[in-house]
């Protein structure tokens, strides 16, 4: 147990480097260097005397050296002081700020929609799996069914216009970013809680109904496995209620799997927050992304990516540790 | 015993030979809710791909007033009268002094009666031959706008129709693309194995772990501003297949590993069948069904990224019309609370993604038809 653990732990470094390797690719993917486009701000704004700072911009990014030294740079940064470098997003480059920053601020909102969405995800998922289970070949099991596909096959930025729509046309509620304009500066009090509930409400439900089919289509199908085995069959004739007979221990079975889908839901969920942030205008690291993106604000965009994946693979380490901790029969050598 | 035996005979005289893609058909057929989608798919590829001129009423460009809103089709008139030729009405315009706000609503006297194969604005059925006969329109003098005109007056469900031909495609082309490369990868990574196949897992792993649209998002904002729309197109179905071949050279791979131990692979090495013989005679017709499953249900995938990506303004930029690019016009709450069927082109994207889930699963269920329920 303990073995497969530091070996799971170990196998997480050269993950963790190749992701930052990728996330180097993007920063600089786009054409021309990162602070092309600043530069030209600046020079505009300041005429030669922005020379200093241009020189200055590019000593810092050593954007005359290699690409693979300013990746050690990039990564030295980051493991010896948490140092993302800089992003650009304010409108001058001495408005700039250290990306550690954005991200830390947007981090906490970020894992909060992801954990609920996980969460609110298994919540459907998971009885309606059971029930059409149960109920094979069932009305409310293909209706279930058809609505996970809908929910699958509807584009999260489209569920998230709809629903605001419905929002604002029958409730007069304008669900757009994290809390009403009354709260935004407000101290917390249970108001301005409930008003960020309200607001949680839309990204929670567009971001989780997209996952929800493939989790129902995974339960169902060990449900129905272990519906046919003989304990099933043994509990039944002791004359256990039908409903105990489901709750108990075959859904427990089928539940284990459920530990290990934390590791493929959360790519979806951060690309479903993602697009979802971006319409409902939420302060999470997705939004940061697209802006950054838009502005060539490249190590912000970058960051964003490195600390998606970096989430990922921890949900996945941690899912994969739990799992083996709950199932006896895996084996850990 | 005579009932036994009687199946016996009646079995044998069943045993002819079907092949096996004779056999997977006949178990998706049972598949209604896939059989029932591979219809609306072919039904959207004929309009939208294969003629979309000929379908759509007007051109992608034809003008008309600004934000009409949809027409509703119409059997019985403002006088209660039944017509057996459905018709539309037309719009009246009025200025609210206040706000100085047009609105429009239908006008009951203007009633333009629906026709089919009619005369309209002329084109070039695939680039060639000259026509001007469209499938839907009116008598001269009407305006027929189904789902309305977007913000420069632009028939809503024309350029739905155009925007089906990009949108359609996309995933085809993407699909082959992630085909090449997960038949080569997975077949390398199954063939070789040892160390080899390690690696490539792990690589596997490390792209699967990070979020596509984030990924699909960076590697798109690369795509040159001055780029054509062409060159565009390509680039954005090049970037969406870079990370959706994954899953296929998984199922690859696994299936030359476990193939790959096959008494009648044996056999064939026995004979001195040459690798390459192995491959393609042996080994990829035993598994090319669960290839086109992963093929088929990665299509959605692809069209729903490249709706999101044009939606956010990364992916396909106008004057090409896909629907995420129609999307994109309904960007915020004020714009759709206004005009609510700018978001009519979504539901088009729900019905195709929908079908091709649906087809996916029919053929996933169907894929092995020698297993038996």
């Amino acid at each position: 147990m303990g073995s497969y653990i530091i070996r799971r732990l170990l196998y997480f470094i050269p993950t963790v480097l190749l992701i930052s390797v990728i996330s180097f690719v993007v920063i600089n993917a786009p054409p021309g260097d990162i602070l092309t486009s600043q530069i030209e701000e600046l020079e505009q704004q300041y005429g030669a005397a922005a020379e200093r700072q241009v020189q200055a911009l590019r000593e810092r990014y050593g954007l005359d050296e290699p690409l693979y030294k300013r990746y050690f740079t990039w990564m030295k940064g980051i493991i010896l002081r948490g140092d993302f470098g800089m992003s650009f997003s304010g409108a001058y480059v001495i408005e700039s700020r250290p990306v550690k920053d954005i991200l830390l601020e947007r981090l906490p909102y970020t894992v909060l929609i992801s954990l609920l969405t996980l969460f609110f995800t298994w919540a459907t998922a998971i009885p309606i799996a059971v029930y059409s289970a149960a109920r094979q070949h069932s009305f409310f099991d293909y209706f279930f069914t058809f609505i996970a596909f809908v929910g699958r096959s509807t584009p999260n930025f489209l569920l998230a216009l709809v629903l605001m729509y419905i929002g604002y046309v029958k409730f007069g509620w304008s669900l757009g970013g994290m809390f009403s304009s009354e709260f935004v500066s407000a101290p917390w009090s249970w108001a301005r809680l409930a008003d960020f509930m309200r607001h949680l409400v839309v990204p929670v439900i567009v971001i989780g109904t997209a996952g929800m089919a493939s989790i129902v289509r995974v339960l169902r199908a060990t449900m129905l496995d272990e519906l046919g085995k003989d304990y099933v069959e043994t509990a039944r004739a002791k004359g256990v209620p039908e409903w105990r007979v489901i709750w108990t221990h075959p859904t427990k079975v089928a539940l284990l799997p459920i530990i290990s889908t934390i590791g493929w839901l959360l790519p979806g969920i951060f690309s479903g927050s993602t697009v979802t942030a971006i319409v409902l205008n939420l302060p999470t690291i997705g939004l940061s992304m697209y802006t950054a993106l838009r502005d060539q604000d490249m190590y912000l965009a970058g960051s964003c990516i490195l600390v998606f994946s970096v989430l990922t693979v921890i949900g996945t380490l941690l899912s994969d540790i739990l799992l083996a901790t709950m199932d006896p029969r895996i084996r850990y050598d | 015993m005579s009932t036994m035996e009687q199946t016996i005979e009646t079995s044998v005289t069943y045993v002819e030979s079907k092949t096996q893609w004779q056999l997977i058909w006949r178990q998706f057929t049972r598949h209604r809710m896939a059989l029932a989608s591979l219809v609306v798919l072919s039904f959207l590829y004929v309009v939208g791909v294969f003629s979309p001129e000929f379908f759509a009423p007007h051109s992608v460009n034809t003008r008309f007033d600004s934000f009409l809103p949809p027409q509703g089709i119409h059997f019985v008139d403002a006088e209660g009268d039944f017509h057996l030729r459905p018709f539309v009405y037309g719009w009246k315009k009025e200025l609210d002094r206040k706000t100085f706000k047009t609105t429009y609503t239908p006008d009951t006297s203007q009633k333009y009666p629906i026709r089919f194969l009619v005369q309209g604005s002329p084109y070039k059925l695939w680039g060639i031959i000259p026509s001007s006969m469209h499938f839907i329109g009116v008598d001269e003098g009407g305006i027929l706008c189904l789902w309305g005109t977007d913000n420069l007056g632009r028939d809503m469900f024309s350029r739905s129709i155009f925007a089906l031909r990009i949108s359609l495609t996309i995933g085809l082309v993407g699909v082959f693309i992630s085909l090449v490369l997960g038949l080569i990868i997975g077949g390398v990574s199954g063939l070789v194995g040892g160390p080899v196949d390690n690696v490539i897992q792990r690589f596997i792993e490390v792209i699967m772990s990070i979020p596509t649209i984030p990924l699909w998002m960076a590697l798109a904002a690369a795509v040159p501003r001055e780029w054509s729309a062409v060159q565009v197109y390509f680039a954005i179905t090049v970037i969406l297949s870079l990370v959706g071949w994954t899953g296929l050279a998984r199922v690859v791979r696994s299936k030359f590993i476990s193939l790959r131990e096959m008494d009648f692979v044996t056999a064939a090495e026995g004979y001195n069948a040459s690798q390459m013989t192995i491959i393609i005679q042996h080994l990829i017709p035993n598994f090319l069904s669960y290839v086109v499953v992963n093929l088929t249900l990665a299509i959605p995938d692809m069209i729903l990224a490249e709706t999101s990506l044009s939606f956010l303004g990364l992916g396909l930029r106008p004057p090409t019309v896909s629907l995420g690019v129609l999307l994109s016009r309904a960007q915020d709450l004020q714009t759709v609370a206004m005009h609510p069927w700018l978001l009519i082109p979504g539901a088009l994207v729900v019905i195709v993604v929908l079908a091709f889930n649906f087809v996916g699963d029919g053929l996933r269920d169907a894929a092995d038809p020698y297993q038996l329920n």
